[in-house]
């Protein structure tokens, strides 16, 4: 596959189903795994990194889900092409700055994504739509076995799988739910919220994970703990934690409808008549006026418009994604003119 | 808006930063911004977080700790320390005393139950680690069996965390 064909869909895990799926966007989960006699990618030879490509592209053919799935070299890539994997969540900002010796896998229907050479040898992600951690866990949990067959693991036996930051040890395993939280924001409960879930030792995060921002009320929410659970409990108490911040939204959410209805339609149909017909827009504010519309389809007060076409749309619009669908490089300005013409394209709007 | 740094390039990056209780915005360009978390990284990396975890458990002597090193991969603790990455899966061995009292201070424990690599579950049918993540883990008699094996095995950590899981699952 050549990395122009992603341009053509958009992740299968963005379709806006599966449980919950009004409230919760995707999950994902992933394993950080380590070739046991190689050095850990920060203290390899360019050679061990160049062996373990080769040893990803030589198995790949025999794991599940991994049917037709491309290997592609960050060498071979130019930084617009590396941004535009970020941007469908598929591989790290760090995979995409240091490009040497690394590789990135990703299933036909991007489902599955192996980062080769990140921080460890392999970080395996597996998405899934909506509130769908198990399943994500069936399917990662077979592609690790498949490749334990093929690769001796660093592992012992005390400590669990060894990994290049001591905050991984152990299962290796982080599960993420993005969460749309916006009547816990606009009732001003999020903090609350937010502050029990460090509590409970879960990580909150931004919509790009890792060292981003909360945008557009998008929370990801994910384990930190890793050693001396089960991978099937850390994901138990995931979903315990999740249905409870579900349920607190839902509550939210109707409070707002049943005291507040008129202002709440007022708000939504206001960010909806924006985005159809803006001429200049930033990704940011792309993105909070998506949040109102996406509340404006759960709530019922948007009708013409779905979870699918949304969530396209929040790819899509993202700067290397602007620039690989125009052919060229397009400065900020530019770029704010394009994203507008093509969210007025998609959700409808006029050109007049 | 104008990047607050170089004052030329449009702001795309916004950035809130809270000092001493004083919290502070700024507007970036993309390229003042990745100056900016640069150095931020180093200032508050996870680096720091993890030394400073460390410090704080009862480890080797300094002066011993300033000479060890990986028998493997030959990087130094004290590299660890500034930069919270292992080098390979001997550092694991090589920092076993200090990596020790490291995990269970993030983690809370220092005792794996996920599953096992396939290679180790072939060898051995019945591995101590792996049983958790196999069976569904409310099966109070597949914990009880993990438990005897705990026993056997005078790892009274693992055998009190599964006594204490038992007591909670026939509570529960």
């Amino acid at each position: 596959m050549k990395i122009e064909e992603l341009l053509t869909h958009t992740g299968e895990w963005l379709r806006g189903e599966g449980p919950s799926a009004n409230i919760v966007m995707s999950s994902r989960i992933r394993l950080a795994r380590n070739l046991a006699k190689t050095p850990f990618p920060s203290r390899s030879t360019k050679k061990d990194l160049e062996t373990t490509l080769n040893i990803v592209e030589k198995i790949m053919v025999k794991v599940p889900f991994l049917k037709g799935a491309t290997l592609f070299r960050m060498n071979e890539l130019d930084q617009v092409d590396r941004q535009m994997l970020v941007e469908r969540h598929l591989m790290s900002h760090e995979h995409a700055s240091n490009p040497d010796g690394k590789g990135l896998l990703v299933s036909t229907e991007e489902i599955v994504s192996i980062m080769v050479n990140e921080e460890d040898h392999l970080r395996i992600q597996v998405m899934r739509s909506g509130l769908n951690l198990t399943e994500g866990w069936d399917i990662i949990n077979t592609i690790d076995d498949t490749i334990s067959k093929e690769i001796d693991f660093a592992y012992l036996e005390n400590w669990g799988y060894l990994t290049s930051c001591p905050t991984n040890t152990g299962t290796a395993m982080r599960g993420s739910v993005m969460m749309h939280l916006p009547a816990l924001v606009m009732t001003k409960q999020i903090n609350k919220v937010l502050a029990a879930i460090s509590k409970l030792s879960f990580a909150c995060r931004g919509f790009y994970g890792e060292g981003t921002q909360a945008s557009g009320n998008f929370y990801q929410i994910s384990n930190q703990v890793s050693l001396g659970h089960s991978e099937l409990d850390i994901i138990q108490n995931i979903n315990g934690l999740i249905r409870q911040v579900i349920e607190q939204e839902e509550q939210a959410r109707q409070a707002l409808l049943v005291q507040n209805r008129p202002m709440l339609e007022d708000k939504i149909c206001r960010c909806w008549g924006l985005l159809r017909t803006a001429r200049i827009i930033s990704s940011q504010e792309a993105i909070e006026l998506f949040s109102m519309v996406r509340l404006g389809i759960d709530t019922g007060i948007l009708k013409d418009v779905n979870h699918k076409a949304l969530n396209e749309l929040f790819i899509v619009i993202q700067p290397a994604h602007l620039q690989k669908i125009e052919a060229k490089k397009l400065n900020s300005f530019e770029r704010d003119t394009k994203r507008a013409s093509l969210i007025r394209q998609k959700l409808g709007g006029k050109d007049v | 808006m104008q990047c607050d740094i170089c004052g030329k390039k449009k702001a795309t990056v916004h950035l809130t930063e809270i000092v001493d209780e004083q919290m502070s915005e700024m507007h970036l360009c993309e390229e003042c911004a990745r100056q900016k978390s640069s150095q931020m990284e180093q200032q508050f990396g996870l680096a720091d977080l993890l030394a400073g975890l460390s410090q704080t458990t009862p480890m080797v002597k300094e002066s011993k700790e300033g000479m060890l090193k990986c028998s493997d991969c030959g990087l130094n603790y004290e590299d660890f320390r500034k930069f919270g990455r292992l080098g390979c899966s001997q550092c694991y061995v090589s920092f076993k005393e200090n990596l020790s009292g490291l995990l269970r201070k993030i983690h809370g424990s220092s005792h794996h139950l996920g599953k096992t690599p396939y290679a180790l579950k072939a060898e051995n049918p019945v591995p101590v680690s792996s049983s958790a993540a196999l069976l569904p883990s409310e099966n109070v008699e597949g914990l009880k069996k993990q438990l005897q094996i705990a026993i056997a095995a005078e790892d009274f950590e693992k055998a009190a965390m599964l006594r204490d899981k038992i007591k909670g699952l026939e509570n529960g």
